[in-house]
């Protein structure tokens, strides 16, 4: 175990950063608020696969193995050496989209991880959707945030990484991507309170990130 | 294949040894500012900006013309992406993106040929049209136009443009004299930046009457006539020392390079200003992006160079006159 936690961190810091700076790039606002300890959430928009990889790389080397990205087992699970990739090299806590009946909460492993100190990573819209756009979220955080009051959920706006490696498309294009970090929230007490509070959080942070639109045009 | 290790001319030495002897001057003077309680965070990240973006450019100037064309075509590939990242792109014109990359080590390769001719057009008309057509071979013809002209500029701009300053290492050698092609690189880079760092002070000290206020709010006459002054100064004395440049050509270099700079600044300023972004990335801390930094090299660079290629290279037929 201490063999491969190593070798991840040796991927991490030689490739991964690397590629991260280098063959895309980042435009990262507001460093200073990304956590530093363990536990925490972090909760980001998500348009590609490329946005569990950037957000990683925010992070120092050595906070690696407490990172948790949160994955649906149905889709990152189906066996072979993607799911060894996964679970092992990735480090992925899966949960199963689904909810059976008969079994205990879906989301028990997210609790178990916090209570562990680790940083969990959760894209609250579910999947990635369409390119650059951002859907609803669910409101399955709001459920772990509850009973973790104290732990601080940031929110964390991401752009480009839909546009470098869009849903469908295998080709990574070297895009600069912008990670802008938002002011760590904490549970309120109430859900829909702390859904408002998150997407307002959210759009707040799109603003500072560049529109990507052209100005409307007065006719 | 191998490189000659070539030793820096004592010019470029001597430049090299001047500008870190100014930069760490300013970082003392900023160090014993903070002794006294003062000196902004802002400052402290600008002038370590400083120290790697001209570590970055020294060392392979030093090794040579080859890393030199290296380390540009990197930087013009970051300069590219920001671009590229900061416009509204379509989607479906990933392919273009990858080829508008590979327009880069196209470049490069020609100018390591030396082959004059080809890099002079390989980018305004070829790429110009080979984008242009890819683009349509899709079928998506909605805002077909400013996509493809968001293409053309970033191109122009942070390739073709800045391929001006790698350009300059693959002269003929021996039009400059003892002082070497190195030099000459400098003597652009140095008088670039200067510009931008005097039109920024006589603006801060005297700056009252704007200049163009909705396109760049902080630009003043005061800032803009005392940064050509100084720098066209900088450049009639300096010139004849570091490049092929004499009297009274050099008159001619000192009159029109400050004002292309201040040109290339302000033009990058209302693209900014209308895809409503302040910088281009976060990638230089206290300075912005890359093609924040850059903005006013991708105007001087390329007059500079057809300047001194018709007064002192036998007008564009490239050997010494």
């Amino acid at each position: 175990m201490s063999l491969l936690q190593n070798f991840r961190k040796a991927i991490m810091a030689l490739i991964c950063k690397p590629i991260a700076h280098f063959w895309f790039g980042l435009n990262l606002l507001h460093k200073e608020r990304l956590p530093e300890k363990g536990p925490a959430i972090i909760i980001a928009n998500h348009n590609s696969h490329l946005d569990t990889f950037l957000l990683l790389t925010l992070f120092k080397t050595s906070l690696l193995d407490r990172l948790k990205p949160v994955a649906a087992a149905d889709y990152f699970l189906k066996g072979g050496f993607s799911s060894w990739v996964s679970l092992r090299l990735i480090g992925i806590l899966p949960v199963t989209r689904e909810r059976k009946r008969e079994e205990s909460d879906p989301l028990q492993a997210c609790y178990r991880a916090l209570e562990r100190g680790d940083i969990l990573i959760i894209f609250p819209e579910g999947s990635r959707g369409a390119p650059e756009e951002m859907s609803n979220f669910k409101t399955g955080i709001a459920r772990i945030a509850r009973q973790f009051p104290e732990v601080p959920v940031v929110p964390i706006y991401l752009q480009n990484a839909g546009r470098a490696l869009p849903k469908g498309k295998h080709i990574p294009v070297p895009f600069v991507f912008t990670a802008i970090i938002g002011e760590a929230l904490t549970y309120p007490g109430d859900r829909a309170e702390f859904m408002d509070q998150l997407r307002s959080a959210m759009a707040v942070l799109k603003e500072e990130a560049p529109p990507l639109k052209w100005p409307e045009q007065e006719s | 294949m191998d490189f000659p290790l070539s030793l820096p001319s004592n010019t470029s030495l001597m430049a090299i040894i001047l500008i870190y002897g100014l930069l760490g001057l300013a970082s003392l003077v900023y160090l014993f500012q903070k002794q006294k309680g003062g000196g902004s965070d802002e400052l402290a990240a600008r002038l370590g900006s400083w120290w790697v973006i001209i570590t970055l450019m020294v060392v392979p100037l030093m090794l040579g013309a080859l890393p030199f064309l290296l380390v540009m075509s990197f930087i013009s590939f970051v300069a590219l992406k920001e671009f590229l990242s900061i416009t509204p792109g379509r989607i479906e014109d990933r392919p273009i993106v990858v080829a508008a990359y590979l327009t880069i080590p196209l470049q490069a390769f020609f100018i390591w040929l030396h082959a004059y001719g080809i890099f002079l057009v390989l980018v305004p008309v070829y790429a110009f049209l080979a984008l242009a057509y890819l683009m349509t071979t899709y079928g998506k013809v909605e805002r077909f136009l400013p996509s493809i002209g968001i293409f053309h500029w970033a191109l122009m701009t942070t390739v073709y443009n800045l391929g001006y300053v790698s350009y300059i290492m693959f002269l003929p050698e021996g039009c400059n004299g003892t002082a070497g092609n190195a030099a000459i690189v400098l003597f652009l880079l140095i008088a670039t930046q200067l510009n931008d760092v005097a039109q920024y002070v006589w603006g801060k000290s005297f700056g009252k009457r704007k200049i163009l206020p909705s396109v760049s709010p902080n630009k003043t006459w005061e800032g803009f006539i005392g940064g050509w002054a100084s720098t066209g100064l900088f450049i009639a004395v300096v010139g004849p020392m570091m490049t092929p440049m004499q009297f009274p050509e050099n008159l001619l270099f000192a009159a029109l390079m400050p004002l292309a700079g201040f040109i290339g600044d302000v033009t990058m300023s209302a693209i900014k200003r209308d895809l409503g972004v302040k910088d281009t990335s976060s990638l230089i801390p206290g300075h912005g992006g890359a093609l924040d930094r850059l903005d006013s090299l991708t105007f001087t660079a390329p007059l500079f160079f057809h300047l001194l290629v018709f007064t002192s290279y036998g007008s564009f037929a490239m050997s010494c006159s």
